[in-house]
């Protein structure tokens, strides 16, 4: 995915002369985890921007810069680190478009690196995007794959809002990182863009739903080709944004499976999994052959230990594991 | 102020053991992953912040410390841990993510809590300052005459959470001494790309404290200043602010490219070597010999070698314990 996202803010930069990038380590090293890989030298200091480690200026400035007309694209390396600026997005970014009555136009993106499974531990780990998905104001983007990556990415730097996007570290297709070889798909390279609200049904099924996104999404395309050998179908949807929503998706998969799991890397309480299932209480109640199952990482932190950080985050195994008890 | 011949020769061993200890865990760390690195398989997964280069400013302070004083240290915190006499093994064994480690294989080697030494740290930059603030806060609440010692990096001073603690504990009077280390690298961001003066002592002046720079990476030099600082925050005169210069001799992590970074930058840095230079100049004050000083290093060696082996015997926790102590 990282290729894929330099890509279309490179593109998005061509074709706009308002959309400039900050944060920390984007110039030189490229990011972290390679979503500005090249855009230094294409674009240069001015256009590509270095930042000290001052988020709560720096993404503050980004709402400031953005009420100018400007369209700032701002990396803040983990999304374990959004702690430090709070305040700016919450309280500042994602609330002032509606306390001025829609007369503010906000188009910041602000992107950062999720997930684990690499021993990183409790402060480099996590997901957290149903805390920002929780708050009005803000579009939430979770892509799986580079295809999905680069569509929403141009989608963000369009969109008029502030919008939160957040690549998963084992999806960037990078040299030093495990990834799942069918996040790297064909990237066209002219610009195009996935709207959002829209899931993408990734494996079609009959027997199942599995609702899910970023690197759960693999995980449960691994499961259920486990699972097909088992005589179960299930069909997989990617989410690929949290707001909006495309409830529709889960309702009319559900309509065809009346079975529901959902699994999530993020927290178990309180979060994404807790809204799919309220949604279908709520709507497809009357679809639904049993109760609906989650699998999330239970309310700890991401342990650091391997066998720990094991077993809290939901694998291939333990989703086939849940598929099939719900299925039976 | 001269340390006695004790203190120099403790103060020798613990370099020593901060110099192998990182050495042997560079090593330990590449095992497993190779030929493809990935940086969650392997003996040690996750990122690895090393601190060979900056023990100067480590062990130069804690050697002014107690058992009763506090320090709480960054990402890169064994060179601190191993000063305030953080146990070697168990902290190895937390570093292996294993059940004897520090927090049970918990928190992993950016996380090290050790409440016996009064040691702590954190993954997240900036966050050793407001903690630091908390412990002397507790410890003029108990009237002793306890210090709290807070480690960052240079990068670090741009944070709000720096400019907050230092106008508390300067209001407070708190007795903190906040020490800035400077080795020059934010990641890939140089100092002069980040902070809008050259020396983050001067910023003292805005909160009407000490401020001192510390222009050579250097054991006495360090110990100078600290002891100065840390006698004026026990006679409840208030807290200091220090930046010592010192060298990163590893990459930000390992496995940085470190593309950013003039190659031969490390060569030149390890020419003056300030273990080496420590040693020439105590000698020479006819201070300690020779043989006295090759003694510290082979208990050093022998320190290293037991507690990397420790580590390696001992057996990782059970999956369930991930759910454990999330509450006391």
């Amino acid at each position: 995915m990282a290729k894929a996202i330099a890509e279309a803010i490179s593109q998005e930069m061509e074709r706009d002369q308002h959309v400039f990038v900050m944060g920390e380590d984007v110039g030189v090293y490229g990011g972290i985890f390679g979503a500005t890989q090249g855009l230094l030298s294409k674009f240069g200091p001015e256009r590509i921007m270095d930042t000290p480690i001052s988020e709560t200026a720096f993404i503050g400035a980004a709402t400031g810069a953005a009420a100018e007309g400007m369209r700032p694209i701002v990396e803040l390396m983990f999304v374990d680190f959004f702690g430090v600026c709070m305040d700016q997005i919450y309280n500042h970014l994602a609330k002032n478009t509606y306390m001025s009555g829609g007369n503010l136009h906000l188009p910041v993106v602000l992107t950062t690196a999720i997930g684990g499974g690499y021993g990183d531990a409790a402060q480099h780990s996590q997901c957290l995007y149903s805390v920002f998905a929780h708050i009005p104001g803000l579009k939430i983007v979770v892509p799986s794959t580079a295809y999905d990556a680069k569509g929403l990415m141009i989608e963000a730097i369009r969109d008029d809002n502030p919008v939160m996007y957040f690549f998963h570290k084992g999806l960037m297709g990078l040299g030093w990182m495990r990834y799942p070889e069918r996040s790297v798909n064909v990237v066209p390279e002219r610009s195009y863009t996935i709207p959002f609200g829209k899931a993408d049904v990734k494996r079609p099924g009959t027997d199942i739903t599995i609702v899910c996104l970023a690197m759960m999404v693999h995980c449960a395309l691994d499961a259920a080709e486990k699972l097909a050998k088992e005589g179960i179908e299930a069909e997989v949807i990617d989410l690929r944004t949290l707001v909006p929503l495309d409830r529709e998706a889960v309702i009319a998969s559900l309509k065809k499976t009346h079975k529901l799991l959902v699994v999530d890397e993020d927290y178990l309480g309180f979060g994404l999994s807790g809204e799919i299932a309220a949604i279908a209480a709520d709507e497809a109640f009357a679809y639904l052959d049993a109760p609906v199952k989650r699998l999330a990482v239970p309310n700890v932190p991401i342990p650091y230990s391997r066998p720990l950080e094991q077993f809290v985050i939901p694998n291939a195994e333990a989703i086939a594991e849940a598929a099939r008890s719900l299925a039976r | 102020m001269t340390p006695s011949k004790e203190q120099l020769l403790e103060m020798d061993r613990q370099a020593w053991t901060i110099r192998l200890f990182e050495e042997a865990l560079a090593q330990v760390y590449m095992e497993g992953k190779s030929p493809a690195f990935d940086i969650g398989s392997g003996t040690i997964p996750g990122e690895m912040h090393l601190s060979a280069g900056q023990e100067p400013v480590a062990v130069g302070t804690c050697a002014h410390l107690g058992q009763e004083d506090t320090v709480v240290g960054t990402h890169r915190a064994h060179h601190f841990a191993i000063a305030k006499g953080v146990d070697l093994k168990k902290m190895a064994a937390e570093i292996f993510g294993k059940e004897t480690g520090l927090g049970k294989g918990k928190g992993g080697h950016m996380h090290l809590f050790d409440p016996e030494h009064k040691f702590s740290c954190s993954g997240i930059v900036g966050a050793s300052f407001p903690v630091a603030c908390g412990a002397a806060l507790a410890a003029k609440k108990k009237e002793k005459d306890w210090v709290a010692v807070a480690f960052a990096g240079e990068g670090a001073a741009n944070q709000g959470s720096f400019h907050e603690s230092l106008n508390l504990a300067a209001l407070w009077k708190l007795p903190v001494i906040f020490i800035i280390e400077d080795n020059a690298w934010a990641i890939s961001v140089a100092k002069s790309k980040s902070t809008a003066i050259p020396y983050n002592s001067q910023r003292a002046a805005a909160y009407g404290i000490p401020g001192v720079r510390v222009e050579k990476n250097d054991f006495l030099s360090v110990y100078d200043a600290a002891g100065e600082a840390i006698a004026r925050a026990r006679r409840g005169e208030g807290p200091t602010l220090i930046e010592v210069k010192t060298d990163r001799y590893f990459g930000h992590f390992q496995g940085d490219p470190e593309l950013y970074r003039p190659k031969d930058e490390v060569k030149s840095l390890k020419a003056a070597d300030p273990i080496g230079r420590f040693e020439q100049t105590i000698i020479a004050k006819g201070l300690v010999s020779r043989a006295q000083l090759d003694k510290e290093r082979e208990t050093a060696i022998k320190a290293v070698d037991e507690a990397i082996e420790f580590a390696r015997k001992s057996p990782y926790p059970e999956s369930e314990e991930a759910l454990e102590q999330v509450f006391a």
